[in-house]
């Protein structure tokens, strides 16, 4: 499953915990919403970095009281029409001001590439057998954007219009 | 009306590259064609049952006549020589080549249209009252707002995956003509009690076979707050809408789920923490669109034109067309013409390229260049100054379009149905045909009065059967298509759900039932009172009684 990040193709550095595993004090580790409820205090002392990975059906305000401790969040595409996660997105940079990495994952095609930055991804784990072309040719294939307050493309706002 | 700037022009032919480099990836297999599905359907593509079908957008129904004549350019080069209007404003082509397609929309490109979201599960194109801007009724033109909503639409990157099709329906006028609380948002402008214009909101209708009138969420929201407001039903919609049930994904089904008023206190949750002033447009940007709608420069005429009173004096037929097809317009000595596309045995929407050539150049010359599409399947030229509606009569009758029918009971809405349709059930077209020719003699249609009968060829309910004054559902047992009829639905101002009255009807059967039903209100009806006035007084007994006897 390569991980694109700023348009190339990048070694993840983050190994996701399973469930029966302790949690390291080093190493950058993804854990399960459950994980980071339990073992707030734990996370909060380690000497590396600590991400999670939501359900898309979570509602972002689960993990407002870890957003201090958090350096990643990874949101699910559990098929790349199952849109719920560009919500969590949206609400987690615009209404929770989450600055860490946005990572998404499951079924991400190349088509989506565009919406995805836009809502405030910045890496993504793309589905094995995309080329990196064509991923980096669909991000930029809309240069232009309606909607206000979205990154990426050129809003209206910046347009002389 | 509105005109592509640089911006506009930009991203629609990005967006047709875009889908060139998709399609060459689909022929030559990168894309398998479940992972193309949603991407030629946001495009507006479907697979029909023997072609492809490009469903092609008419923003709010409005069009010019460079436009039109490009519309029945792509019917005679990439189709078989005509278009369907359809109940949404828009146009469909059933025969194009998959690999046509970018060509098309680039030749739409180049009169600044596009298909853009005319299907797929995000926000479909956005629809009006088919006289906005110059109804004699209107609080307010809601094209500007239209305009702002189709461009804040096109391809929003938040909510282009929803768990269904998502319409939106705008009116300015007290009367409904464009059914909003039958869509998942409708929108009313009115005025509040300080004189300001604002939306009154509604949010959950739909057809399918789950009918829904949508529920009030909000009586008055400020003009400029609507984008962020939108937003919020959107993302609580996105994020709660189930996924599990395609039948059940519609956010109707959420609304009623939680409550309408739980819905709203969701809404109004979201909305009250969304960054609105940087969603909502500034006051600038709305007026530079508002000013494409300004009303033209009408000639100042007197209200009555003399001429015109001894013509209708004269000519029977021509009056009786301007009694039923010529609305009253809000500037002196201007009418609206509305244009049937519904000849008697016809196919209701359908147009040949030669009568959207003809359109096109009779509102060049009588309606200052405006042609406006109904989601009746019907064409508007808004602006006709009534000293020439007698010329333009004569012409529209040299192309077979001067049918006077208007809201009579053959000017009937149909889906395309089992003829073309992949979804469907049962055929719509045979069917609305045979009632037309049974129905469709002038001097018994203006007899019996306003009627509106609209035929679906499957539960998906494409001919708003449920909003029908006669509403016929097209189903399948067995292999035998047989018909559902319901009666009092209306999609208007008083908007209602018909109601199923029994066991359903062959083909055969069908026409002879809803000759019943219109003979039995023929019997009872007082004071002339129209079916659905006399329907809401009587109920279904007496039409159950008389329909179900004789079968």
């Amino acid at each position: 499953m390569p991980l694109i990040r700023n348009g190339e193709i990048v070694a993840d550095t983050w190994r996701v915990l399973e469930e029966v595993e302790d949690i390291p004090a080093e190493g950058d580790v993804i854990v399960s919403l459950e994980r980071l409820k339990n073992s707030t205090k734990q996370i909060a002392a380690r000497a590396d970095r600590t991400g999670v990975a939501i359900e898309n059906s979570a509602d972002p305000v689960e993990l407002e009281a870890h957003l201090a401790h958090l350096d990643l969040i990874a949101l699910e595409f559990p098929a790349f029409t199952d849109g719920r996660a560009y919500s969590q997105a949206r609400r987690l940079r615009t209404q929770y001001g989450f600055t860490g990495e946005l990572r998404a994952r499951g079924n991400v095609l190349v088509d989506q590439a565009g919406f995805l930055k836009q809502v405030g991804f910045d890496s993504f784990e793309v589905t094995d057998g995309q080329s990196l072309e064509i991923w980096n040719a669909s991000a930029r294939s809309m240069t232009l954007t309606y909607q206000r307050g979205y990154d990426g493309g050129q809003a209206i706002r910046e347009f002389a219009r | 009306m509105y005109r592509y700037d640089e911006f506009d022009a930009t991203f629609v032919r990005q967006r047709v590259d875009q889908f060139r480099g998709q399609v060459e990836r689909r022929v030559n297999g990168e894309l398998s064609e479940e992972e193309f599905r949603p991407l030629r359907l946001m495009n507006g593509l479907y697979l029909q049952l023997h072609a492809y079908m490009l469903r092609v957008a008419v923003p709010y129904g409005t069009l010019n006549s460079a436009q039109m004549r490009k519309l029945a350019f792509i019917a005679d080069t990439y189709d078989r020589g005509y278009g369907h209007f359809t109940t949404r404003q828009n146009i469909q082509y059933n025969w194009p080549r998959l690999p046509d397609v970018p060509d098309i929309l680039e030749h739409l490109a180049e009169v600044e249209m596009h298909a853009i979201q005319t299907s797929g599960n995000c926000i479909r194109n956005v629809t009006a009252d088919h006289w906005a801007g110059v109804a004699a009724d209107e609080a307010e033109d809601p094209r500007p707002h239209a305009e702002l909503m189709r461009q804040w639409s096109s391809l929003h990157p938040e909510f282009s995956f929803l768990p269904r099709k998502f319409k939106i329906a705008v009116t300015g006028a007290s009367a409904d003509r464009a059914a909003i609380r039958y869509h998942d948002i409708g929108l009313r402008l009115k005025k509040n009690g300080q004189g300001e214009v604002g939306f009154e909101v509604f949010a959950g209708g739909g057809m399918g076979r789950t009918p829904m009138l949508a529920p009030r969420v909000r009586d008055w929201l400020a003009k400029e707050d609507l984008l962020p407001y939108l937003e919020a039903i959107m993302r609580v919609y996105n994020l709660h809408g189930r996924r599990d049930n395609k039948y059940k994904a519609r956010i109707k089904i959420l609304v009623h789920a939680l409550g309408a008023e739980e819905f709203t206190a969701q809404v109004e949750r979201e909305y009250a923490r969304i960054d609105a002033p940087h969603i909502e447009p500034e006051q600038q940007e709305l007026k530079r669109i508002a000013a494409y709608f300004a009303p033209p420069d009408y000639d100042a005429l007197p209200g009555d034109d003399p001429a015109l009173a001894l013509r209708l004096e004269k000519h029977e037929d021509f009056a009786g067309w301007v009694e039923r097809n010529v609305s009253a317009h809000r500037a002196p000595g201007y009418g609206i013409v509305n244009i049937s596309l519904k000849p008697i045995g016809g196919i209701p929407g359908d147009a040949s390229s030669d009568q959207m050539r003809a359109v096109a150049d009779l509102a060049e010359t009588f309606s200052l260049d405006e042609i406006r599409i109904s989601h009746e399947q019907n064409l508007v030229l808004p602006n006709v100054a009534k000293r020439d509606l007698f010329a333009l009569w004569q012409s529209l009758g040299e192309h077979s379009l001067a049918d006077a029918n208007i809201g009579l009971a053959s000017d009937i809405i149909a889906c395309p149905g089992l003829d073309y349709c992949g979804l469907a059930t049962a055929r719509s077209i045979p069917i609305a045909q045979d009632i037309s020719r049974r129905l469709g003699d002038p001097a018994r249609q203006r007899e019996i009065g306003d009627m509106k009968i609209k035929i679906s060829g499957c539960i998906n309910a494409c001919g708003h059967h449920h909003a029908g004054h006669i509403g016929i559902l097209g189903l399948e047992k067995r292999g035998e298509e047989y018909y559902q009829i319901t009666l009092g639905g209306s999609g208007d101002e008083r908007a209602s759900v018909g109601e199923i009255i029994g066991p359903g009807f062959s083909a055969e059967n069908l026409t002879d039932a809803v000759e019943t039903i219109v003979d039995t209100y023929m019997g009872l009806r007082e004071n002339g009172e129209t079916f659905l006035e006399a329907y809401r007084r009587v109920g279904p007994d007496p039409f159950k009684e008389a329909v179900y006897a004789t079968h």
